[in-house]
């Protein structure tokens, strides 16, 4: 039913979205399609690593352990951007077609007063309103 | 492996060593209601800035008196030691530019820069120093040469000699000086950030002379004063610059300069600024920089053209030679007799682009990753310093043509600096159109200033993070206006004053930053080039 699974990840959060991870394992094993993890890459140091090269190399382990902890074949691409928190939705979107896509699961934050007062947006609410695949919302 | 291989991979992690912190990135941040917050930067900052806003609105009079003797007793006392300072870094750069280090890559050797030469220069420049380029270019050589406030070095003023210094000396006041103290700070934070993994935040420069003491309270303190330098820095000359735009508007549309136009301009500007931080530096940030250099290269074109041709190319060569003859004895701070000019004009100057360079140099460095330390300076450096003598040539050149030939208002010397601009364009062709671009001109320039200030409070708020939420940069953004226009309605121009006065004091402190910066760049960038050393012997 489908042929690649995208999950979009935070590298510096990865403990939020624990669920996310398994659900979209879980859904790779029983369609025996790959997971690609897509993270979007900050020019300036930041967490998760001091240089883009290291991102990268970050991600890469990332993705080999999560094939190593539910035996699922995975892959992943780090997208630059010169401003993260402007360009995430887009940048994501964008990456959907790069790596061939057809299904995204994505976690979620349950929104709470600073989505009422619009402080902050949701990145998989974007997704789902301008993305043509499926989506899976983890919460 | 061989011994000359040993050595090398031993003195590789040795210098490793010396930049490996167990500091992350956003280890003190608090998240919450969309504010990603450095504590205890961002609310002290925060606080310190309610402090001085309703201090200066409650005792205007008393806070301008007291910032202004402050500052001027800052001017007076270290005025050797920010014309000396002025001149090691002018120096320092050249050195950089020549010296073997030239050739480090800032983010390592593979990395590719994220922008075009073109839109990163005009990044540059409209953050900088696009808004005083409009204001002074006129005001300033016609000032000297009419003896409007002092002039340069005591020469006689309506004289030919008067309009070779008049021009050269705007050249020093814009040309190497300013550009060599951001490029200082800028080259340090690039350099720190993406060639060491250090916060791209001011403390990181810091790290090799102070260890991983810069992330406690020495960092809090430097990172702290840089807030406040930068947005009491913008939010004054917003104020003080709506009160220069209203008076071009009123000039050209007649519809008063009262405090009513005033505050209109500040919330557009205001506005913009804000729509252009929440599209970002590649969809708000470069496109109004971009925008603004075609817009200034049109208004510079037609000024050449319709001012004289001949008249231009004297003038450049007015404004060179002028520039070559005073440098030297401009930048003497050894018995001075032309105080005046020295202290209101120089030290000034020197003090308002110390005070600024924590901004300019920090996006600077933020959009700067991928270029090699000699191109960065030659960029920084040079290329503004050779487009600002060519604009200096054609507006203050032909503003002095017009107050030597006795044409117009400036004839009579300088009445209004904020109008000369105008009132030098009401005497060329096609006056309604340029002066109507020109005040485009300003205010956008007011916003690139005001967009890329935001971002920059935003990532030393949050601890050298980028990654903060868009709400955070939209506050100050907000902030800066909101802090303009109360100033502006409530304490007037004395308010105003005061704070930047306020501003400009930091001057002081920060020579201090500047100076121990170069100090750690030197160490950083030698370390750099032992490690590029060391992995030539690996590869090998």
């Amino acid at each position: 039913m489908y042929k690649k699974i995208m999950v979009p990840v935070d590298l510096e959060h990865t403990d939020k979205i624990e669920k996310a991870l398994h659900g979209a394992a879980e859904l790779a094993k029983s369609y025996d399609v790959p997971v690609c993890y897509v993270a979007i890459m900050g020019r300036v140091p930041n967490r998760v690593a001091p240089s883009p090269e290291k991102f990268e190399a970050e991600l890469n382990m990332f993705a080999r352990e999560q094939a190593a902890k539910y035996g699922i074949e995975t892959e992943c691409k780090a997208v630059p951007s010169v401003d993260v928190p402007v360009e995430l939705d887009d940048k994501l979107l964008g990456a959907v077609d790069e790596v061939g896509a057809d299904l995204i699961v994505m976690a979620s934050h349950i929104p709470g007063i600073a989505d009422r007062l619009h402080l902050i947006s949701s990145n998989a609410a974007y997704m789902v309103k301008h993305s043509n695949v499926s989506i899976f919302v983890v919460r | 492996m061989s011994d000359d291989r040993k050595q090398a991979q031993e003195a590789i992690s040795e210098i490793e060593d010396l930049y490996d912190t167990d500091y992350e990135i956003g280890q003190d941040n608090i998240e919450k209601w969309g504010f990603d917050m450095h504590a205890p930067v961002f609310p002290v900052s925060a606080f310190l800035i309610l402090v001085f806003v309703v201090g200066s609105l409650m005792f205007p009079e008393e806070s301008k008196q007291g910032l202004e003797a402050t500052r001027n007793w800052i001017q007076n006392v270290f005025d050797w030691m920010f014309l000396s300072a002025g001149n090691f870094f002018v120096l320092f750069c050249l050195a950089l530019i020549v010296l073997p280090v030239g050739k480090i890559r800032l983010g390592g050797e593979d990395a590719v820069p994220d922008f075009s030469i073109m839109s990163w220069f005009a990044m540059l420049f409209a953050a900088g120093m696009g808004i005083g380029l409009m204001f002074w270019s006129v005001a300033e050589p016609v000032g000297y040469f009419t003896e409007w406030f002092g002039t340069p070095l005591n020469v006689a003023g309506f004289t030919d000699e008067s309009r070779t210094a008049a021009l050269g000396t705007t050249m020093y006041h814009w040309g190497l000086h300013p550009w060599a103290i951001y490029g200082v700070v800028a080259l340090s934070l690039a350099f720190f950030s993406f060639n060491k993994g250090l916060p791209l935040t001011i403390r990181s420069t810091f790290y090799p002379l102070l260890g991983d003491r810069v992330w406690g309270w020495p960092g809090h303190v430097i990172d702290t004063v840089a807030v406040l330098a930068t947005i009491f820095g913008l939010a004054t000359s917003l104020g003080l610059g709506a009160q220069q735009a209203a008076s071009g508007l009123n000039f050209l549309f007649d519809i008063g300069a009262g405090l009513q136009t005033q505050v209109i301009v500040i919330t557009g500007v205001t506005a913009v600024a804000i729509v252009s931080v929440v599209r970002g530096i590649d969809g708000g940030v470069k496109l109004l920089s971009n925008l603004n250099m075609v817009l200034a290269f049109l208004l510079l074109a037609f000024v050449i053209v319709a001012g004289s041709l001949g008249g231009f190319f004297s003038n450049l060569g007015r404004t060179v030679t002028g520039y070559v003859e005073y440098i030297l004895p401009l930048s003497n701070p050894v018995g001075r007799a032309d105080d005046t000019f020295y202290h209101s004009w120089t030290i000034f100057f020197w003090a308002w682009w110390i005070s600024w360079s924590p901004f300019v140099g920090m996006f600077i460095a933020r959009v700067s990753r991928g270029r090699t330390v000699r191109q960065f300076l030659t960029a920084v450096l040079i290329v503004p310093t050779l487009v600002t003598i060519v604009w200096m040539s054609a507006f203050g050149g032909n503003g002095l043509d017009q107050a030597a030939d006795g044409i117009g208002e400036l004839a009579d010397g300088i009445s209004d600096s904020t109008l000369a601009l105008f009132q030098m364009l009401t005497h060329l062709p096609l006056t309604s159109i340029t002066s109507f671009l020109a005040i485009c001109l300003v205010l956008v320039f007011f916003v690139t200033s005001s967009d890329s200030g935001s971002l920059v409070i935003d990532s030393i708020t949050s601890g050298g993070k980028t990654t903060a939420p868009v709400t955070q940069r939209v506050f100050w953004a907000t902030a800066e206006g909101v802090i303009a226009a109360v100033l502006l309605t409530v304490g007037g121009s004395a308010a105003l004053q005061a704070l930047q006065a306020g501003a400009v004091s930091m001057g002081l402190p920060f020579t201090f930053v500047l100076l121990a910066m170069c100090v750690s760049l030197s160490r950083g960038l030698y370390h750099e080039r032992q490690l590029l050393q060391y992995n030539e012997v690996l590869q090998r």
